[in-house]
């Protein structure tokens, strides 16, 4: 058994066209390194250059932001539903 | 996908809601989702927190993100766009809006409080190229 991750319209290219794939790992970090690996067209949307969380995408394990639940080391349990969703931002700036 | 120049559709009570949260956000730049179906009929304005806080840049916030999806995808309907407002300049997206506007299918409206009436009006962004739409007001 493994964790549900739910991949948004605008990165599905890089996900060969899929709406959701399972995934593993025991933390976020893990998750992302190896969804990572297996489709490398997700480089750099992801993870920012230095490899942290990126500024403009938005990562839930189920209900919490991972942000708030310990970033990269957010732990994912097996059943988990992780959703990726990039971040609404803009402004006259 | 939605295909370019589809209609935005709102009923007179949903542009008054967009712009009501934008003069409620001031001095700060206001915002929300619009849900609603893939050939732009909106269906509900969803208001959010500018989490950014500030005059010049707006976020929605993370956690209306969330559960605006989830019961977008519940009731069979989608998130299709966001409005904003510019408490000072124009009714059209600025360099930052362009740059982070994450997909080609949404409508991003845009609320204008620096001019009376209030403008608001929608665009596509494709790639960096922006396009106006028109808008559609219908009586619920």
């Amino acid at each position: 058994m493994a964790a549900v991750l739910r991949i948004p319209t605008v990165l599905r290219l890089a996900f060969n066209g899929q709406t959701t794939i399972e995934v593993e790992g025991a933390t976020i970090g893990e998750v992302l390194a190896s969804v990572s690996a297996t489709y490398p067209a997700t480089a750099g949307q992801l993870l920012d250059e230095n490899g942290a969380l990126h500024r403009f995408l938005n990562i839930y394990v189920n209900d919490d932001d991972v942000r708030y639940i310990g970033g990269l080391n957010a732990p994912v349990a097996d059943g988990d539903d992780i959703t990726l969703l990039p971040a609404v931002a803009g402004g006259a700036a | 996908m939605a295909t370019l120049g589809v209609v935005l559709t709102l009923t007179s009570a949903q542009r008054d809601t967009m712009v009501a949260t934008c003069i409620r956000a001031l001095p700060d730049e206001g915002c929300g989702l619009l849900v609603g179906t893939p050939d732009g009929v909106v269906h509900e304005i969803v208001p959010s927190v500018n989490v950014a806080a500030s005059a010049k840049i707006y976020e929605i916030d993370p956690k209306v993100l969330l559960r605006t999806y989830r019961q977008a995808e519940d009731r069979g309907l989608e998130v299709i766009g966001v409005f904003h407002s510019h408490t000072h300049s124009a009714a059209y997206p600025s360099p930052t809006d362009i740059r982070q506007a994450p997909d080609p299918s949404w409508h991003y409206v845009l609320v204008s409080l620096a001019v009376l009436p209030t403008d608001v009006r929608s665009y596509r962004i494709v790639d960096g190229v922006v396009t106006e739409e028109d808008i559609e007001t219908v009586t619920a």
